[in-house]
C-alpha cells in the first residue's frame, strides 16, 4: 500500500499541526544536537552518518533532508519505502520525526525494525542531530512550521494564485525535454529523483523553492530561474499525467 | 479505399494519394512524408532522430546514418579507465530507436553530401535523399597538430578521445605499465570535446595507479595556461593523490615540439619527457563529412544560426554537437543533447507546421576526481543574434564536504542513465 499521494498530503498537515501545537523547552541548538547525538546510539547499529558513511543494515543518513524516500542508489529498500517515495514522501523535519516515532505507522511495510522513539523533545533532538549531516539544509528553519503544510512540507508556501495557474500540457511537453536529460521520462531513478506523477501543486511548490534559492541544488536553481510561473505550471501538469 | 482517402485527405498529399492508386506506390508516399536524414548517432544525432520520430508520430521519415552498431559514450569513459564502470556499461545500440520509434537506422559511413541534389552518399554505395539534413559527426582529430603523432601512432600512444577500442587500449597500457613508471598526457588546445575531460582522466588514472602502482608519476603537458574546473582538480589531486600529478602549462614546458611513438619520448621546449604510457590528445575539428560538404569555416567547425542550429552555409542543414560553433556552450554530450531538441523542434515546425517554441539551451558537466568525490560545472544559454550566449552559470566550490561531493557523484550517475535513455530510448 504505502503512503498514497493524497494520504501523505493529509499526513503532512496533521503533523504540522501537531508540531505547532507542541510546547518544547527552549534549548540552544547545540544542546539539542548533543542530545540527539546520544540518542543516535540507538540508530547506529543500522545507520551511518558522516564523511565515511556507507549503507549498512539501513541506508546512510547524510543529506536525507529534502530527499525523496527510497531513492538512494546502492541500497535495497522495501517496496513500501520505494512506493512511498514515488507517491511523494520527502524527508523533512516533520516526516522524519513522525517516522522516528513510529516507523511502520508512518510507512506501512517498512523493513526498519525500531520500536519508535517516544517523546517529542527526543524526536526533535534526534532530527536536529541528523540534520547536521545534511549540509544543504541549514536554511530549513529550526523552529517547527506553524502554517499548515500543503503539497510539500518544508518548502515555502506559495500563494493560491500561483498554485492554481492552469498550465499548458503541450508547452510542458516541450519544456520537459530539458528535464529528461537527467530525470528519466519512464520514472526510473538512479541518483536523480523521478519527477513523474507528482501532484501538480507539489511540483510547483518545489520548483518555486529552487527558484527562490530556498532549495540548494545549483543545477535545479539554474533551471528554475529560467522558468516563468506559467512554464512551471505547464511542466507540473505535463509530468503529473505522464504515463 | 476509404482508409486511403482519409489518410491522404489534404493538400499535396491528395496528389500523392492519386500516385499511390496509379502504382507509383513507394516513391509517391515518400514525397508526402518529409525525409530527415541524421548523420551521426552520438548525443546530438541519436537524440535528434529520436525526438523527430517520437514527436512527429510517424509524420516524418527519419533515417539515422551511423557506422558503428555498438556506440560507446565518451562521457563516463574516464570512469571506465578509473575502474568505476565496465566498458559494457557505457555501450549502447540503436535497436530501440528502430523498434520503438521507427527510425530507419543505416550502419554505414556518410562520405559525401550533394547539397544541390539533397542527397547523402554512403561508403557502401547508394545515396539517401533528404528534405532536411542534420549533421552531427562529432569531432575529427588533427593528428599532425602534435608533430610525430599520426593515426598509426595512435596504437602506440592512444588518444582515447573517441570511446571504445582506444579507451580499452589505453586502460590496458596503464594496467601493464612498469612499476614507478610515468604516464604522460599531452592535453589538447582549445576548443576541444569535453573541456574537463583530460583532467578527469588524470584523476581516474591517478585513482588506478594509487592502488596498483603507487610510485608511478603522472605528467600533463598542456598547451594551455589554464583549464576547466582547475581549482577543483588541483585541490582534489593534492588531497587524494599527493605528489603524483604534475601539470605543466605552456609557459613552463615551453611548447610541445614533437612526440616519438617508438620511444615514448615527448620533446618540449624545456626538456624531453620519457613516457612509459603516453596519452596524446591532439587538436580537433568538426567530423570530416562537415568539411567535405563545405559546412566548416576557417576554424574547422560549422557556423550555425543560434535559434535553430541551422548551418549558416545551408538552411536545409542543421549542425549540432561538437561539430558546430555553439558560442559559449562547451563541446559536451549534454550540450549536444540540448541542441538536438532545439534542432528537432525547428525541423518539425518547418516540415509539419508544429508549434515553434523558444529555444532552450543548457549544459552541466560532472567530473569524478576520486571515489565519491564528484564536481560539476554548468550554465544556461540563450540564442543571441550572433551566438549562443551564457546567461547564468554555476560551479562546485573548493572545500565542499564529502557528503555533498558524494551527492554530486550520485547525481552524475543519475544523469548518465537519464541522458542515455533520452538518446537511445
Amino acid at each position: 500500500m504505502g503512503v498514497s499521494g493524497v494520504r501523505s498530503g493529509v499526513l503532512g498537515i496533521a503533523l504540522a499541526i501537531a508540531w505547532a501545537g507542541s510546547v518544547l523547552p527552549a534549548m540552544a541548538r547545540e544542546e539539542l544536537v548533543d542530545q540527539g547525538r546520544k540518542l543516535f546510539r540507538q540508530c547506529q547499529s543500522c545507520h551511518q552518518v558522516g564523511p565515511k558513511a556507507r549503507h549498512a543494515v539501513g541506508p546512510y543518513l547524510n543529506n536525507i533532508f529534502g530527499r525523496r524516500a527510497g531513492t538512494l542508489e546502492g541500497f535495497r529498500y522495501s517496496d513500501a519505502m520505494k512506493q512511498a517515495g514515488q507517491d511523494g514522501l520527502v524527508w523533512d523535519e516533520a516526516v522524519l520525526a513522525a517516522f522516528i516515532a513510529d516507523p511502520p505507522g508512518t510507512v506501512k511495510g517498512t523493513r526498519m525494525k525500531f520500536r519508535g522513539l517516544k517523546g517529542e523533545a527526543d524526536q526533535k533532538a534526534l532530527v536536529a542531530f541528523i540534520r547536521q549531516h545534511s549540509p544543504g539544509s541549514s536554511n530549513i528553519p529550526e523552529t517547527p512550521p506553524t502554517a499548515p503544510v500543503h503539497a510539500s512540507a518544508g518548502d515555502p508556501d506559495l500563494p493560491e494564485h500561483i498554485l492554481s495557474i492552469t498550465g499548458d500540457p503541450a508547452y510542458g511537453e516541450y519544456l520537459s525535454s530539458e528535464c529528461v536529460t537527467c530525470h528519466q521520462a519512464s520514472g526510473e531513478d538512479k541518483g536523480i529523483p523521478s519527477i513523474t506523477n507528482w501532484p501538480a501543486r507539489r511540483f510547483v511548490t518545489v520548483m518555486h523553492a529552487y527558484r527562490s534559492k530556498y532549495r540548494e541544488n545549483p543545477v535545479m536553481r539554474s533551471v528554475a530561474a529560467s522558468l516563468t510561473d506559467e512554464e512551471i505550471a505547464s511542466l507540473a501538469v505535463y509530468f503529473e499525467t505522464l504515463e | 479505399m476509404g482508409i486511403t482517402r482519409r489518410r491522404f485527405a489534404k493538400g499535396a498529399a491528395a496528389i500523392a494519394g492519386a500516385g499511390l492508386l496509379t502504382g507509383m506506390g513507394h516513391a509517391a508516399y515518400g514525397q508526402v512524408r518529409p525525409k530527415v536524414v541524421v548523420i551521426g548517432g552520438g548525443a546530438g544525432g541519436a537524440t535528434t532522430a529520436r525526438y523527430l520520430a517520437k514527436d512527429s508520430k510517424g509524420a516524418i521519415d527519419v533515417t539515422l546514418i551511423e557506422p558503428t552498431k555498438a556506440y560507446y559514450t565518451c562521457f563516463f569513459s574516464n570512469l571506465y579507465l578509473g575502474g568505476f564502470r565496465s566498458l559494457e556499461s557505457i555501450g549502447h545500440t540503436y535497436d530501440r530507436l528502430a523498434s520503438d520509434f521507427g527510425v530507419n537506422v543505416v550502419h554505414d559511413w556518410a562520405v559525401g553530401i550533394d547539397r544541390d541534389a539533397k542527397t547523402v552518399t554512403l561508403a557502401g554505395g547508394g545515396s539517401v535523399p533528404y528534405d532536411k539534413l542534420v549533421v552531427a559527426p562529432g569531432i575529427d582529430l588533427i593528428y599532425d597538430s602534435v608533430p610525430g603523432y599520426s593515426l598509426q601512432a595512435a596504437s602506440l600512444m592512444p588518444h582515447a578521445w573517441k570511446a571504445g577500442t582506444q579507451t580499452a587500449l589505453l586502460k590496458n597500457k596503464i594496467a601493464t605499465m612498469r612499476e614507478g613508471g610515468t604516464f604522460a598526457m599531452v592535453a589538447p588546445p582549445n576548443p576541444y570535446r569535453c573541456p574537463p575531460g583530460p583532467y578527469e582522466r588524470v584523476s581516474m588514472v591517478a585513482h588506478l595507479l594509487k592502488q596498483s602502482n603507487p610510485t608511478a608519476k603522472i605528467v600533463v603537458i598542456d598547451p594551455k595556461e589554464a583549464f576547466s574546473k582547475q581549482a577543483l582538480f588541483m585541490e582534489g589531486w593534492e588531497k587524494h593523490y599527493p605528489g603524483m600529478v604534475e601539470w605543466l602549462p605552456a609557459s613552463i614546458h615551453g611548447g610541445i615540439e614533437s612526440v616519438n611513438p617508438q620511444t615514448g619520448e615527448i620533446v618540449t621546449g624545456l626538456d624531453t619527457i620519457k613516457a612509459d604510457v603516453a596519452n596524446i590528445i591532439p587538436a580537433q575539428k568538426a567530423g570530416r563529412i562537415a568539411e567535405a560538404a563545405g559546412l566548416t569555416n576557417e576554424s574547422g567547425y560549422c557556423a550555425i544560426e543560434p535559434a535553430t542550429m541551422q548551418s549558416k552555409a545551408d538552411a536545409s542543414i542543421h549542425v549540432i554537437g561538437d561539430a558546430c560553433i555553439a558560442g559559449d556552450m562547451p563541446k559536451s554530450g549534454f550540450s549536444a543533447n540540448s541542441q538536438a531538441k532545439v534542432a528537432a523542434m525547428a525541423i518539425r515546425a518547418d516540415l509539419t507546421g508544429s508549434s515553434k517554441f523558444p529555444p532552450r539551451f543548457s549544459n552541466t558537466c560532472w567530473s569524478l576526481i576520486a571515489t565519491d568525490d564528484g564536481v560539476k560545472v554548468g550554465a544556461r544559454y540563450e540564442a543571441g543574434e550572433e551566438k549562443i550566449a551564457s546567461v547564468d552559470s554555476f560551479i562546485s566550490q573548493t572545500g565542499e564536504d564529502a557528503a555533498l561531493r558524494k551527492m554530486t557523484y550520485e547525481e552524475s550517475v543519475g544523469w548518465y542513465e537519464g541522458i542515455t535513455a533520452d538518446m537511445f530510448g
